[in-house]
């Protein structure tokens, strides 16, 4: 209390800047308890799955004493909890282990396939919010109408399909048949190596560089797998869009606003949207999320050489090095979105400030 | 001020056409309203919120109001163009309803508002609005008007709200104004505060202005005419002196049930209610 009264004079920025600490603070928190829990559970699940990573390195056929000496060289013969706090100390310096498919150190395949994904999920869930908002902003103000059940059928094909025929069927009409985009992959061969990866985007790479004839054929490719996984986040955000829009539009402040002449433009984005945006930021948060680690099939359909493929992979040869690598690779990501979306929550809402 | 009259109403229905039937809100009112106050008065669902929200054309739907003459000013507010009412609503009739904490956009500052109600019928830049909205918030009493002006409307009290809402209603020097239960969701203590700075504002720019509300003193203290309202329907119409001399049984009813200081009556009386008085 002493301290608080000496610096009686700064007041209002002192205040804010001790709310910004402690928030900064139980963030810090949050964290470090969600990781900790993260890396207890991947390494849990590294010692129950029926695999044994001593004969994933040394095959079956190895005799005893080279199995007994992987198995002392892996830390296998250590008492449990010593093996946690080895894990623990590894994985926080970057260190998973050595991928046993790739035979390279889990953490450089995960800088090679992470990239890619993070640029298809950030063009698809892009393009969902782009679309996804003003169709469920459209279906709210017009409901009941014939644009509102357009918008309902649209959601619900997106929530039922398989993205894997989906995906099959994008590429039999968009690329097979009317050829306007480019096939699996992310890049024609032609194109390959044209590019040094810095972010491992190949769109952003390629702007930096002023390389445009790969940054089209790279975008050739992406769109259509972008423009599925958009339309999956699309489904679940136009239906969220449309009923957190209803339930603003019913608002007293809504009248305020009509009361006040405003043209219905703006009585719907600025007034009524600018509040359904504070839940909508969980939503596409959400989706984005859900898009960066199950993209699985999408990459499998699209030859895209991405993180959910690399885990996909790994998984069907017993690397569990690498399985784990990139679980707790996902699981960081969840945080740090959650983190991020919960930021952006309190800009948008001053009642949370 | 007298002559041609503010506001013109004939015979005005407001109905609303649900699955289970045709509710009639206002089943033929009928006023005319100079620069003056009147009060509407009548019990919960006597169609009193509803005529005020027909005035302005903020029927919900699936409302539909008819009337033979709704006049506004000259302008026939039934076969005006959409642009036209969108000019005259917050332009020259605006509305303060019942709760500011509902009534106020939650996530815009109290000056964003102010200065948008008055840029969306006034060519000003926004320095100008803001001084606008600075003389306006002073107007209806705060303190601190610069203060105010950026603060959010969850950060200030029901009785600050309000009268922000008012200096909102009020920035544009609209004719007409619907107060609809203005002082219902405030404190007592609060309530009075508010009538007065109202009260102030409308005398002192010669606004016509309608007052509903279901308490009878304070309408008949706060306006010149009192309308009594019963199932969408007027029931008395008379100048708020002669409350006393009331002669309709209803307003007779409403009058008996308000307890007094000065005489212990118990039990008080319930309203009576004829099915006759709404034929």
């Amino acid at each position: 209390m002493a301290t608080s009264q000496a610096v009686q004079g700064g007041d209002g920025r002192f205040d804010a800047l001790l709310r910004l600490a402690r928030a900064a603070g139980r963030f810090v928190a949050m964290v470090t308890v969600t990781l900790a829990g993260l890396l207890a559970v991947t390494f849990l699940i590294g010692r129950v799955v029926p695999i044994d990573p001593v004969l994933a390195v040394v095959g079956d056929r190895a005799p005893p004493h080279v199995y007994e000496r992987v198995r002392q060289e892996l830390g296998l013969d250590l008492p449990f909890l010593q093996q946690f706090l080895i894990y623990c100390r590894k994985a926080l310096s970057g260190d998973f282990g050595t991928s046993v498919l790739t035979t390279n150190p889990v953490m450089t395949d995960i800088a090679r396939v992470f990239p890619a994904t993070v640029e298809l999920s950030t063009v698809g869930v892009l393009i969902g919010i782009l679309t996804g908002i003003p169709l469920g902003v459209l279906a709210a103000v017009k409901r009941g109408s014939v644009v509102d059940q357009f918008v309902r059928v649209l959601g619900l094909v997106g929530y039922s399909v398989p993205i894997f025929w989906l995906g099959l069927m994008g590429l039999l009409l968009f690329y097979a048949r009317l050829d306007l985009v480019s096939g699996p992959g992310r890049l024609d061969i032609t194109y390959d190596y044209l590019v040094t990866p810095v972010t491992g985007m190949i769109l952003v790479d390629s702007i930096m560089q002023g390389q445009w004839e790969v940054f089209r054929n790279a975008f050739s490719h992406i769109i259509l797998p972008a423009a599925m996984l958009g339309y999956f986040s699309l489904a679940y955000i136009s239906r969220m869009t449309r009923s957190f829009m209803l339930s603003e539009l019913a608002q007293e402040y809504v009248t305020t606003a009509r009361v006040k002449g405003l043209s219905e433009a703006r009585i719907i984005w600025r007034h009524a949207l600018r509040n359904a945006a504070v839940p909508l930021v969980t939503v596409v948060a959400l989706s984005y999320a859900h898009l960066l680690e199950g993209s699985v099939l999408t990459e499998t359909v699209f030859a895209w050489p991405g993180l959910g493929q690399y885990i996909t992979h790994s998984l069907q040869n017993a690397d569990m090095n690498a399985v784990l690598g990139g679980t707790l690779i996902i699981g960081t990501v969840f945080v740090f979105l959650n983190l991020f979306s919960d930021l952006i929550y309190r800009l948008l809402d001053p009642r949370t400030r | 001020m007298t002559g041609k009259p503010l506001l013109e109403v004939e015979n005005l229905k407001v109905r609303f056409h649900l699955r289970t039937g045709t509710v009639e809100a206002v089943r033929g009112l009928s006023f005319t309203l100079g620069r003056e106050r009147l009060g509407i008065v009548g019990e919960s669902g006597s169609g009193k919120s509803q005529t005020g929200r027909a005035i302005l054309g903020l029927t919900p739907p699936p409302g539909e109001v008819r009337a033979d003459r709704l006049v506004f000013d000259g302008t026939d507010l039934l076969t005006a163009p959409r642009r036209t009412l969108r000019a005259l609503r917050g332009g020259r009739m605006t509305m303060v309803m019942q709760d500011p904490k509902f009534s106020l956009n939650p996530v815009m500052t109290i000056g964003e508002q102010i200065v948008e109600a008055y840029r969306a019928h006034r060519k000003a830049g926004r320095a100008e609005a803001r001084d606008k909205a600075f003389a306006m918030l002073e107007a209806v009493k705060m303190r601190n008007p610069a203060r105010v002006f950026s603060l959010y409307p969850h950060e200030v009290s029901g009785g600050m709200g309000q009268r922000a809402m008012i200096a909102m209603m009020l920035v544009t020097d609209p004719d007409l104004l619907i107060a609809d239960e203005p002082t219902s969701a405030l404190d007592v203590t609060v309530q009075m505060e508010v009538l007065r700075i109202l009260d102030e504002l409308v005398g002192a720019r010669g606004m016509g202005l309608i007052f509903i509300s279901h308490d009878l003193k304070l309408v008949s203290s706060f306006c010149d005419r009192v309308l009594v309202m019963y199932a969408g329907r007027v029931v008395e119409e008379m100048s708020a002196g002669a409350l006393a001399r009331a002669r309709h049984p209803y307003t007779q009813g409403l009058m008996r049930c308000l307890p007094t200081l000065a005489a212990d009556v118990r039990p008080l009386p319930t309203l009576l209610r004829d099915p006759t008085w709404a034929g």
